[in-house]
């Protein structure tokens, strides 16, 4: 682990001072800051302890909606009874993750930030455009099992890591930015970004910006959804494939659809068109069917990866199934029903 | 690669096991390593030291996390509990002695672990089944294979407690 100068903040403007200097990495739960300490892959020059900032509330908003601050461990807003009642496909996203012990650490603003588990990103003894700019990608003709097949580019194919962001761009969450020039709220699709030629960015925050807050805009999915994660093994593990799915059926018919999808690409996958093609359609077997294959219409293997396009076409029919018929996965005992 | 940079102690006040401990500590090293190298509670083992092992699970003002993974400085004025302040008067923890009863170790290198995320897992509240109880114990490891007497041996705590509880209401 590299030697760093560690400012303990007293207030989000004392975070957002400290946070101006160059190579400056803010610490909130360490669940994945300490770990890439440990491999060399962060290396700052300063580290500012944010866990003593004020941001540890759920609050109403106005629209009825909720504001979760950053700091709100991801175990205590997966068990708000606000958010288990009102959100529960958020709830789902975050119990499928990580351990009990990574949840009560982890922080919302935190797990928005948690880097990519690419193996080579994680390897600083081979290239990687994300960790190195300019260095090559390792993953394209290497093993690449765990990669991406949405949004790739020439430079990066790796994979956002996150449930609870999958659940959070379904649900259109807006992200609560503070920065020396002030602040500002994202919709949460335009918080993560694809690779494109720059893989060192993951998002688009600027320097010296703090995430203070993720705000849900009221919502009333609360039956038809579902988080559908398949992994390698039966808990704490990545997802190999997730998919977040709510819909709205009035009539017999599909009044609103939300899906998104995890550890297929560089951000949480969202479609708006096929959203939008969704609405009006039958739920059953051939609409979800055909809806799967448009999602899928431009995805591209790397040779190990090459399952995952079969497997996320199957993931999205049967996660748009269990949301139709609201069943939703079961995140303990993981049987399908 | 090596670096020249001093030491730079920063003075840290926890609370461990019940005894106030006024120690100084640089900003880069775990709660995990204090733990073992300063106050020499070896109790807490380091498995991977990455978070994905669950050997080094302590409770932190009563929540149970991987102090492999957490910057000692950053819990100035804390509670922590290992697995050496678990016993009291020589009693031992409900769940230490059914870990005994149900045989739920074979090298018992990820025992303390297991033991104080079990706690963790009763004062949090979320088990009612055996699923639910191998599901919130997934975060540790256990190489030798003793998951069934494990869950066994938690899911007795369990259903002792609901008992307990049931016959004071």
């Amino acid at each position: 682990m590299n030697r760093f100068e560690y400012i303990r903040a007293d207030s989000v403007a004392h975070a957002i001072q400290a946070l101006a200097a160059p190579n400056s990495q803010a610490l909130a739960g360490g669940t994945n800051l300490v770990d890439l300490l440990k491999y060399d892959v962060a290396r700052p020059a300063r580290v500012v302890d944010i866990n003593h900032l004020p941001l540890r509330s759920i609050e109403e908003t106005p629209d009825g909606g909720l504001k979760i601050g950053a700091l709100v461990s991801n175990s205590d807003l997966a068990w708000d009874p606000r958010i288990v009642k009102r959100f529960p496909l958020l709830a789902s996203a975050i119990l499928a993750g990580a351990s009990a012990q990574l949840r009560n650490a982890a922080t919302t603003g935190g797990n928005l930030l948690q880097r990519t588990r690419c193996y080579y990103f994680y390897d600083p003894s081979t290239p990687c455009n994300k960790r190195q700019p300019g260095s090559g990608c390792s993953a394209i003709d290497g093993i690449n099992r765990i990669h991406a097949i949405l949004g790739t580019s020439d430079h990066c194919i790796a994979v956002h890591p996150s449930d609870m962001c999958v659940a959070l761009a379904a649900l259109d969450a807006i992200v609560h930015l503070e920065g020396p020039d002030g602040r500002r709220k994202l919709p949460f699709g335009d918080f993560h970004r694809l690779p494109e030629d720059r893989p060192q960015h993951d998002n688009t925050m600027q320097q010296g910006e703090l995430i203070t807050a993720v705000e849900l805009p009221r919502s009333d999915f609360t039956e038809s959804y579902t988080y559908l994660k398949v992994r390698d093994r039966l808990s704490y593990a990545f997802a190999l494939v997730s998919v977040a799915a709510a819909l709205r059926i009035d009539a017999g018919a599909i009044a609103e659809a939300r899906l998104a999808l995890g550890g297929v690409a560089h951000k949480p996958w969202r479609d708006r068109k096929v959203e939008d093609w969704l609405r009006g359609k039958v739920p059953d077997e051939s609409t979800f069917a055909e809806c799967a294959g448009s999602v899928l219409r431009h995805a591209k293997g790397h040779g190990q990866n090459d399952f995952k396009i079969e497997l996320a076409r199957r993931t999205i029919v049967r996660a748009l199934r269990q949301a139709a018929a609201c069943m939703p996965q079961d995140q303990a005992d993981k049987v399908v029903r | 690669m090596s670096e020249s940079f001093t030491p730079v102690g920063m003075p840290l006040t926890i609370t461990i096991n019940g005894v106030r401990r006024s120690l100084s500590v640089d900003p880069w090293v775990t709660l995990l390593d204090v733990l073992r190298e300063q106050l020499e509670l070896t109790g807490t083992k380091k498995g991977c030291d990455q978070g994905q092992c669950g050997a080094c699970t302590v409770l932190v003002d009563g929540k149970r996390l991987n102090a492999c993974l957490i910057l000692a400085v950053s819990k100035d004025g804390a509670e922590i509990t290992t697995i050496e302040g678990l016993a009291h008067g020589g009693e031992l923890h409900p769940l230490q002695a059914s870990f005994v009863e149900r045989d739920a170790f074979q090298c018992g290198y990820c025992t303390p672990g297991q033991i104080c995320s079990a706690v963790g897992l009763l004062a949090e509240g979320h088990a009612h089944s055996r699923a639910e109880i191998r599901e919130q114990m997934s975060g540790n490891i256990c190489r030798c294979g003793a998951y069934t007497n494990i869950a066994d041996a938690i899911e007795d705590v369990l259903h002792e407690g609901n008992i307990a509880r049931e016959a004071a209401e």
